[in-house]
């Protein structure tokens, strides 16, 4: 195949960006979108020039690196990550447009990459069990309902990739939020903080500049694990029950 | 002339700090014996941590809890994204839930055997203890382990054993556990005991009269070199399969901080024994940037075959029952398709170079799903198994439930790494290596499922228990500034590095050479390797390095983010490491476990071990870039689990 590529270049966090134009050649439809993309990063290298820089690491979809937009979808036009979209996915001639995520929260840092840090702050605001080491009971002292583990596990089968917030007409991280809520929540050992965790991780992520929630729906399109559009809705009401308790108090 | 194949042998290791007494009382003697230091001294303390996949993320969530000062580390841009998360199976513990005459010593005794009679039992033992405090330690931190309908937990079999002891959770068992161990951090984050630098990689360690004393790392959005300093530093790293380019790791994951360690005095062990896991994706083509592995919780259901007949080309399905070889259950009856890795492996590559291996060159075999999906129907297979088949679906564009997968052997994992004694220290005081970044308890091959739990057990469990006694015993350590000359040297050194890489302007991509030094290990230092190979590739490793420092091109600067300048510095080390890989499996003139020689095999073709000889542990000692290293030999003393040929037919 033989492909043009409008790639988003910018230096750096306080450098302007724009779409640059390439050519590459010899693309095989077993590629993956990053091996397609490692190819154009050799011939410019070779060329003198610097190869894009992009976000990438395990490339068999789960660490959730790797972070594009590609002709206007975030992961592109399949239900995957990028690094498991393969080229067989396009036609010969195509154009293909490449952008990084688009959200106020998410700063570029140079090309196609990124600044997620806040994901990581809304999770340090109460994505977690308090559990420190060695104060855990025998793991069969709590029986789990199974509806309920496998609930739970869809929840956080979640890999932090952001495509939910690139998506967003509002950059909202509702999707994002709501998965590692409803995980813990619904567990007997997340009981304890089930408040406190869903109050403080919506209030971080407000903090963090995420947009509002308008119930488009685009962001469950967009995540490569499914995570439905319902979770968010099971936070809200975890977030009203929170507030109604917190009132009483 | 000295040729690097030439080495010299020092002193054996005199003491590796086990306890002595019964192998069941030796942790609990350790613990006790180890000194302890005071709750309100803690937070005087600080301790490094490189690394947040299951051992470093355990581990410095712990240690903060505990109450010590917590600097650490990670390449990535969020510690959630290690590359312990793209574990599948599942994880270890002898809980004997399922009352099928599992045990603590069945554990042991299972990993010692699967190992090849070259971990150290005390090590291996602990490790079996420590496993059932594991599982309870990640339910508490809501870890969606898969759940029988009662509630209680689920449990599958893996290879080289026969009961049921692997906790999972779906394909995403690495994904959960590191979550948990990625959340407790991140609570340790928010309360201050954690100082947290992602997107920063070490890149060397400062040593100060003899102890480690701290890092040089680079921040890899700005490009600025900077020091740290710390009491203790502990590399949780990872392991160093990527040295073969084509590898399950992580396209990042890397060797620097380990190599960097080794030439600073820490002794690097058996580096030669690295993991061939069986059931990989086949590569397509020359742009294959990375292998993808399918899960060996696969071979639960799925069976392995190649046709009878060389050459024969029909599809899968066209091929009558009688015309195939299900090989693994017609070699190994008792243990059939779950045999370990390395067996598998070998196996695979014996029908392949026979011409009965199927796809793209031969190079691979079927794993048939089709007796599963009759005897299950398709729901259930897809209950258990859906994510992986997907996975598979998406990269080959093939369907496993109508068609075999084709698998076929790939780097996954290393048993080597740095020697560590009992207490997970290694030959510099106060540098600890913890999960796979050390050598320590899978001896010459890994069995499934043991990883997530080898590297929890350090995190969680034993580092925390004997960093305190080090701590304890150097309790006023000098306060060390960038004006030492130590420091002021390692940083000299760092930046020279990275600035002869940026002047060379050659004509040749770092990812050019990366390729050429992992085609070359596959070949010679892979799944099988002779004398002559190892030799061919002692000679070739140096001319490469010579090249590379003279045709290596990165482009920008030193000063911003700049990724090929990042590769770039982990090919220099692992055109070192190499070389010690394939010297050590030179020296090595035995099988043993992932370890294939092929002048030492049986009449049937498994690995001929030697123990007499080579019943030791190798753990090698840096004298110099393209020198000849000094062997120090750990003898292993089997007390408990006496070594037999391993048996699994």
């Amino acid at each position: 195949m033989k492909l043009t590529l409008r790639v988003w270049r910018q230096k750096n966090a306080d450098a302007d960006g724009a779409m640059s134009t390439y050519e590459v050649d010899g693309i095989s439809s077993d590629m993956s979108f990053l091996e397609m993309l490692d190819v154009l990063n050799e011939q410019l290298i070779l060329s003198g020039e610097e190869p894009v820089a992009f976000d990438h690491d395990c490339r068999e979809g789960i660490c959730g690196a790797c972070s594009l937009v590609i002709n206007g979808e975030a992961h592109g036009p399949e239900r995957t990550t990028t690094c498991q979209l393969h080229m067989r996915s396009f036609q010969d001639g195509d154009t293909i447009d490449i952008e990084p995520w688009r959200a106020s929260a998410f700063p570029v840092i140079k090309d196609l990459v990124v600044d997620r840090s806040a994901f990581d702050r809304i999770i340090q605001a109460g994505g977690y069990i308090t559990a420190p080491t060695g104060s855990a009971p025998e793991a069969h002292a709590t029986p789990v309902p199974k509806p309920d583990a496998d609930f739970a596990f869809e929840h956080a089968e979640c890999i932090g990739c952001g495509a939910c917030v690139a998506a967003c007409p509002n950059g909202a991280a509702m999707l994002f939020t709501s998965a590692k809520v409803n995980h813990l929540n619904v567990l007997p050992q997340g009981a304890p903080e089930r408040e406190t965790r869903v109050l403080d991780m919506v209030t971080q992520m407000d903090a963090e500049g995420f947009g509002g929630c308008t119930l488009a729906g685009e962001c469950a399109t967009a995540c490569p694990k499914g995570i439905p559009l319902v979770s968010i809705t099971r936070m809200n009401k975890e977030w009203l029950r929170a507030t109604r308790k917190a009132g009483k108090r | 002339m000295t040729t690097y194949a030439d080495y010299r042998t020092g002193e054996p290791v005199a003491d590796t700090k086990a306890p002595s007494g019964p192998v069941h009382e030796r942790w609990d003697k350790r613990r006790f014996e180890a000194k302890l230091v005071n709750p309100a001294n803690r937070r005087k303390h600080t301790v490094i941590v490189v690394g947040t996949g299951l051992a470093g993320g355990s581990a410095g969530a712990t240690l903060a809890e505990q109450g010590y000062h917590v600097v650490q580390f990670c390449y990535q841009d969020s510690p959630r994204r290690a590359h312990s998360i793209a574990a599948q199976g599942g994880i270890n513990a002898a809980k004997n839930y399922r009352n099928d005459g599992d045990s603590v010593h069945r554990l042991f005794y299972d990993t010692v055997k699967g190992g090849d009679f070259r971990a150290r039992e005390s090590n291996v033992h602990r490790l079996a203890q420590i496993s059932v405090e594991i599982i309870d330690q990640c339910v508490a931190q809501g870890v969606p382990f898969a759940r029988e309908y009662g509630g209680l937990l689920d449990t599958r079999s893996f290879g080289g054993v026969q009961v049921s002891r692997t906790f999972y959770a779906r394909g995403q068992t690495g994904q959960q556990l590191l979550l948990g161990a990625y959340q407790a951090l991140s609570r340790q984050i928010a309360a201050g005991n954690v100082e947290m630098h992602p997107r920063t990689e070490m890149l060397d360690l400062i040593v100060i009269d003899g102890r480690a004393r701290g890092i040089v790392a680079r921040d890899l959005v700005t490009g600025k070199i900077d020091t740290y300093f710390a009491d203790a530093v502990v590399l949780a790293s990872g392991g160093y399969g990527n040295v073969f380019y084509l590898s399950t790791n992580a396209m990042n994951s890397n060797a620097t901080a380990v190599w960097r360690a080794h030439r600073r005095g820490a002794y690097f062990a058996n580096p030669c024994f690295t993991q061939i896991h069986p059931t990989c994706i086949p590569r397509t083509g020359d742009h294959q940037s990375k292998l993808t592995l399918m899960s060996e919780s696969l071979r639960n259901d799925g069976r392995i075959w190649v046709p009878r007949a060389k050459g024969d080309d029909r599809p899968p399905n066209e091929i009558p029952e009688d015309e195939r070889d299900y090989y693994l259950e017609r070699i190994y009856p008792s243990f059939g398709n779950l045999v370990p890795r390395d067996i598998a492996s070998r196996a695979a590559k014996n029908v392949c170079d026979e011409g009965r291996g199927v796809g793209p060159g031969g190079q691979g075999v079927y794993l048939d799903f089709a007796d599963a999906i009759r005897r299950m129907g398709r729901a259930a297979v897809e209950a258990k198994y859906g994510n992986l088949f997907d996975m598979y679906q998406r990269i080959t564009d093939e369907d496993p439930y109508q068609v075999p997968m084709r698998i076929y052997p790939a780097v996954h994992y290393t048993m080597g790494g740095l020697w560590v004694d009992y207490d997970l220290q290694t030959t510099v005081p106060g540098l600890f290596a913890i999960g796979e970044a050390n050598f320590s308890d899978h001896g010459a091959n890994r069995l499934g499922a043991s990883a997530l739990m080898q590297g929890l057990a350090d995190g969680y469990f034993v580092l925390p228990a004997t960093i305190n006694d080090y701590l304890a015993r150097n309790p006023h350590q000098e306060p060390v500034t960038d004006g030492h000359p130590a420091v002021r040297e390692v940083l000299a050194e760092t930046e020279d590095r990275l600035n002869l890489l940026l002047a060379v302007d050659g004509d040749r991509t770092p990812d050019s050479f990366h390729r050429e030094l992992g085609e070359l290990m596959w070949e010679f230092c892979g799944m099988a390797r002779t004398d002559t190979g190892l030799r061919k590739a002692l000679e070739r490793i140096p001319q490469i390095r010579e090249e590379f420092w003279r045709r290596i091109k990165v482009p920008g600067t030193g000063e911003e983010f700049n990724q090929s300048l990042e590769k770039a510095n982990r090919i220099v080390d692992y055109l070192e490491l190499a070389e010690l890989m394939c010297l050590d499996a030179l020296h090595r003139a035995e099988s043993c476990g992932g370890h294939f020689r092929e002048e030492s095999q049986t009449p049937d073709g498994e690995a001929a071990r030697r123990d007499d000889e080579f019943g030791y542990a190798a753990a090698w000692e840096f004298t110099g870039t393209g020198a000849a290293p000094t062997l120090h030999k750990e003898d292993l003393v089997f007390e408990y689990v006496h070594p037999t040929q391993r048996s699994y037919a």
